[in-house]
């Protein structure tokens, strides 16, 4: 017991001259102390403003550098085809790491959901439609294997899905004998598979059908953790598990739902990436998971979970593919194109950590 | 006293392994009433809290709250019943927004098909109950009830958590410690917010190291030792030193206080 | 197809028991002469072929051969490991495809020092003599003859728009030997032969990586034809790259103006060229590797006598095939029906 106040005193007497000071305790106010500070507020209260300005100031500098086949809406569009799949799964992603978790193995249960409906569909002779549902019932059959080896058993994400990643990528293998499934073949059994590889055409732009399901899983997603009880759940796990948890949150559920849900979301991916590549390969993506992360990361969404938009990691992913889409157009090498890329994760995390450190 | 608890709990026993943490605790608290828990480290307070707020259950031992029998199997059912508790550590998500926190796990969706089929969030509801809700409290000279709970001081922290506590109709409330963390002003701050959740009739039970602190709020005292209620003291009446010796077992209580 | 119905079924039932990445080792039959097998992976259709060849001549000559692969292509861990465990095993020869040709040099050595005969397979260590012998396609020839082809089979060479699909940014030397060939062949000046991307003809519209899989054909492509979308040669380091390119060619209408050529000889790559997709590609003989490294062991446990290089290489080529179903006069080539018969995978 550190309280050793004279036994003969009641408690407040030490405490009287406080009458006088300023008791503004509970006023919702703080102090800007300088430009930067107010920067790192508005960057805090809105975590989506990161890349939104690097993105903005990414296409105008490459615009100036590569000119007009840069700017060209045929390579914005191109861009947006090229960044739809790993966008999707960064998506997916998103999900996990808002929970302060990591999946590695998006990918591969992409890969691996896109060989099932694959070889349902192609060489078994199931209806495509079916061959899709089974996909979609394995990818969050996956996901949920995922959620309940980290909720039930108790396992770190990063282990878990360490070790899943190797799982699934090892099915695939398995199932496909290595052997990719060819673009000839999936038009004339299922070409329904390469649904979202259609094309349209507007002005000089060629949007295809899987650019614009990327942007609609992200609105979606978006809107159910932004605008429902179960997203703010989620963020609240992510935030501080143990105090969601007290504050009346079922943590277990809401986590294997949120696996359960990134799982179909990658099986989603698998149908878009059909129509991405044309050809179902399962060697294809195999560096699929880090590419997410990396997205994920660029968009401002923390690694320690809580915070940031979903929608970040769009743009995260279309700054990736600006980067790389100017660079390239600029003759630079794909080895400085990586190099790039990897200054970028480190920038945005600096950003990241220096964000979280705002207080009152 | 002559009203009828409501919660009330006799002969609860908990055992950890070879350790008893509960042997046979008593424990009873009235309408309207702020009831400070005290004890040593070790005595058996928290275990005594959590079986009262779901977090543990008992192996043995009956709770009855407004004399029916509870026997919750987690907060969750607990704090369903009317019984909020506002940890020391607060329960709050740094990162969510006053609003967020004030309403995770009851959050009001919007009338109609977008909440029944899109399940959106009628965040103007929310934010307006939370406003009003802080302001009754006197928390409010706000900015922003959307600013994140990490932006703001210990004690405005503290005081969002009590808000939380005290504005779903609950029962009773359980404060675990509330001023440990907080300087002096603000814990001054907290205090004074106790009293008015009390004023507006919902019993407190406040477990405190601070003996200024309960001596100041507290209407009775319960004195917790070796895993049982050893007796209940009337703060007018008793000295801080009286409560530290009973405590710590350098003195016996009066009879009276012991059958209280 | 049946084949891959039962795999479906089978796929709930064995999920937890698969254990993914670990280096595996089997023994296959048993005799007085030891020999190990180190593939890269034992997933690429193009090792399980070398394997299977292996492995039936191992059978004959009465072998006992063990096998293992590392997990990935780069894995070098694993084949550092499985090397020890060979010599540490007793065996006569080692047949290798190293997935790195500089870094598994040292673990070589030491085998060889302890009277173990090293053949490499497919990939040459670098110095290609670090190891006794390598049976190897000559990628460099293979590279050569889908060169000569498109400059054949197009009307005016002169007028070509050459997109390059290579590997990978390392520029191992599988790629750069087809790369450099290929354009020898086409009759490009290629300056250093051990160099990608140094050529100044204009005729080459540029370079990209590819992965060696559908999805990085199909973004090299795109971004090649950003540069110049009047493309109409395309080089491809393997048929995968190629099925994607001719995705990424189809998708805005080109696919009909550009000729596609490629290298490697898997079954789907020749079914490839069966339907026009692929234009040409030089079908190598992996099965055969394995088989002639195999017998080369068992003659240096009877004779100590090591295999000979093939004339005017450092190398024992083990052959390569064009397929084509568009031949030209003067290049030798079988059809894409008669390929199938000896394709791998």
């Amino acid at each position: 017991m550190s309280d050793t106040t004279d036994p003969g005193r009641k408690g407040q007497d030490y405490e009287q001259d406080l009458d006088k000071s300023d008791v503004s305790v509970a006023e919702f106010k703080y102090l800007h102390n300088s430009p930067l500070d107010r920067i790192q507020h508005a960057l805090h209260g809105n975590p989506t403003l990161v890349p939104v300005i690097v993105l903005v100031a990414a296409i105008g500098v490459f615009g100036l550098i590569a000119g007009d086949r840069f700017f060209s809406a045929f390579n914005l569009s191109l861009i947006l085809q090229q960044v739809s799949i790993i966008g999707i799964l960064a998506a997916a992603q998103s999900l996990i790491i808002i929970t302060a978790g990591i999946d590695l193995s998006v990918a591969a249960i992409m890969v691996l959901m896109a060989v099932v409906a694959g070889n349902l569909a192609v060489y078994a002779g199931v209806p495509a439609p079916i061959a899709l549902l089974v996909a979609f019932a394995g990818g969050t059959g996956c996901g949920i294997m995922n959620g309940l080896l980290v909720t039930k058993v108790k396992l770190p994400p990063f282990i878990t899905t360490l070790g899943t990643w190797s799982i699934f990528y090892a099915l695939n293998l398995w199932l496909s004998g290595a052997q990719s499934i060819r673009s000839q073949d999936i038009d004339a059994e299922a070409p329904l598979l390469k649904f979202w590889g259609i094309a349209l055409e507007v002005g000089g732009a060629r949007v295809t059908l899987g650019s614009l399901l990327m942007v609609a899983v992200f609105l979606v997603l978006w809107y159910m953790l932004n605008k429902t009880a179960w997203g703010r759940h989620v963020y609240a796990i992510g935030d501080d598990k143990e105090a969601a948890e007290l504050a009346g949150i079922r943590t277990d559920r809401t986590l294997l739902s949120v696996y359960g849900l990134a799982g179909l979301v990658c099986a989603v991916a698998a149908w878009a990436s059909i129509g991405r590549v044309g050809s179902i390969s399962p060697q294809a993506f195999y560096e699929g998971n880090l590419q997410s992360i990396t997205a994920v990361v660029i968009g401002g969404i923390s690694l320690f979970g809580g915070r940031g938009s979903i929608l970040g990691a769009l743009f995260g992913a279309l700054i990736v593919g600006v980067f790389q889409s100017g660079l390239r157009l600029a003759g630079v090498d794909v080895l400085w194109q990586v190099f790039a890329i990897g200054w970028l994760i480190i920038l945005a995390v600096a950003i990241d950590q220096w964000i979280r450190k705002v207080s009152a | 006293m002559t009203q009828a608890p409501i919660l009330k709990a006799r002969g609860l026993v908990k055992r950890y392994g070879r350790v008893t943490a509960l042997d046979n605790a008593d424990f009873d608290l009235y309408p309207g009433e702020i009831l400070a828990v005290i004890g040593d480290n070790g005595a058996g307070k928290s275990s005594l809290i959590k079986a009262i707020s779901g977090a543990v259950q008992v192996d043995d031992g009956k709770i009855e709250l407004e004399g029916k029998p509870i026997n919750f199997s987690s907060p969750l059912e607990a704090r369903d019943a009317g019984i909020e508790t506002v940890y020391q550590t607060l329960a709050l998500s740094p990162a969510l927004s006053i609003t967020d926190n004030m309403f995770v796990g009851r959050e009001i969706r919007k009338p109609g098909v977008l909440g029944s089929v899109f399940k959106m969030l009628d965040h103007k509801a929310m934010e307006k109950f939370a406003r009003d809700r802080l302001s009754e409290l006197g928390l409010m000279t706000i900015q922003s009830i959307n600013q994140a709970v990490e932006t703001l001081s210990g004690g405005q922290r503290q005081g969002v958590a009590v808000a939380r506590a005290a504005a779903f109709g609950s029962k009773v409330i359980i404060l675990d410690e509330p001023t440990a963390a907080l300087g002096v002003k603000e814990s001054r701050k907290v205090l004074e917010l106790i009293q008015d959740v009390r004023s507006r009739g919902i019993p407190i039970v406040l477990i405190s190291h601070n003996m200024p602190h309960v001596f100041e709020v507290a209407d009775r005292i319960h004195v917790h030792r070796l895993g049982k209620r050893l007796c209940v003291i009337d703060p007018k009446e008793n000295s801080m030193s009286d409560a530290v010796a009973y405590m710590t077992g350098a003195k016996t209580p009066p009879e009276a206080a012991v059958a209280a | 197809m049946t084949n891959k119905t039962i795999k479906m079924a089978l796929l709930g039932a064995t999920a937890l028991t698969l254990t993914a990445g670990i280096a595996s080792a089997e023994s296959h039959v048993k005799g007085d002469v030891n020999a190990c097998l180190i593939t890269k992976t034992d997933t690429n259709p193009f090792f399980v072929k070398m394997k299977e060849g292996a492995v039936a001549q191992a059978d004959e000559l009465g072998i006992q051969l063990d096998t293992f692969a590392g997990k990935i292509d780069g894995d070098v861990e694993t084949q550092v490991a499985a090397v020890e465990t060979c010599i540490a095993g007793g065996a006569e020869g080692i047949l290798i495809t190293p997935s790195d040709s500089r870094a598994l040099v040292p673990v070589i050595e030491q085998a060889r020092e302890n009277g173990i005969l090293v053949i490499a397979l497919d990939t040459p260590f670098e110095p290609s003599d670090a190891a006794d012998a390598t049976f190897a396609t000559d990628n460099f020839k293979a590279g050569v003859l889908i060169g000569e082809w498109a400059a054949a089979t197009m009307e005016d060479p002169s007028s070509a728009k050459i997109a390059m699909l290579d590997l990978n940014p390392s520029e191992v030397s599988v790629d750069y030997l087809r790369n450099q060939g290929f354009l020898t062949g086409f009759g490009v000046d290629v300056k250093d032969e051990t160099d990608i991307g140094d050529e100044d003809d204009p005729r080459i519209v540029g370079n990209d990586v590819t992965n060696g899989n559908e999805q990085g054909g199909r973004q090299a492509m795109e971004n090649l034809l950003q540069r110049d979308p009047g493309v109409n040669v395309v080089y491809t380091i393997n048929e995968p790259a190629a099925a994607g390119a001719y995705e990424a060619l189809r998708s805005v209408g080109l696919q009909d103006q550009a000729l596609i050529v490629s290298v490697d000889g898997g079954c789907p790559g020749v079914q490839n060229i069966a339907e026009g997709v692929i234009g040409a590609t030089s079908m190598q003989f992996p099965l055969k590797m394995a088989s002639l490294g195999i017998e080369a062991i068992a003659e240096y446990a009877e004779t100590g006598a090591k295999p000979e290089n093939s004339e005017g290489l450092d190398f024992t080529n083990t052959g390569v095939t064009l397929v084509t179903d568009n031949p030209v006069e003067g290049i030798d080539s079988i059809t894409s029906e008669e390929a199938l018969e000896q394709c791998w995978g």
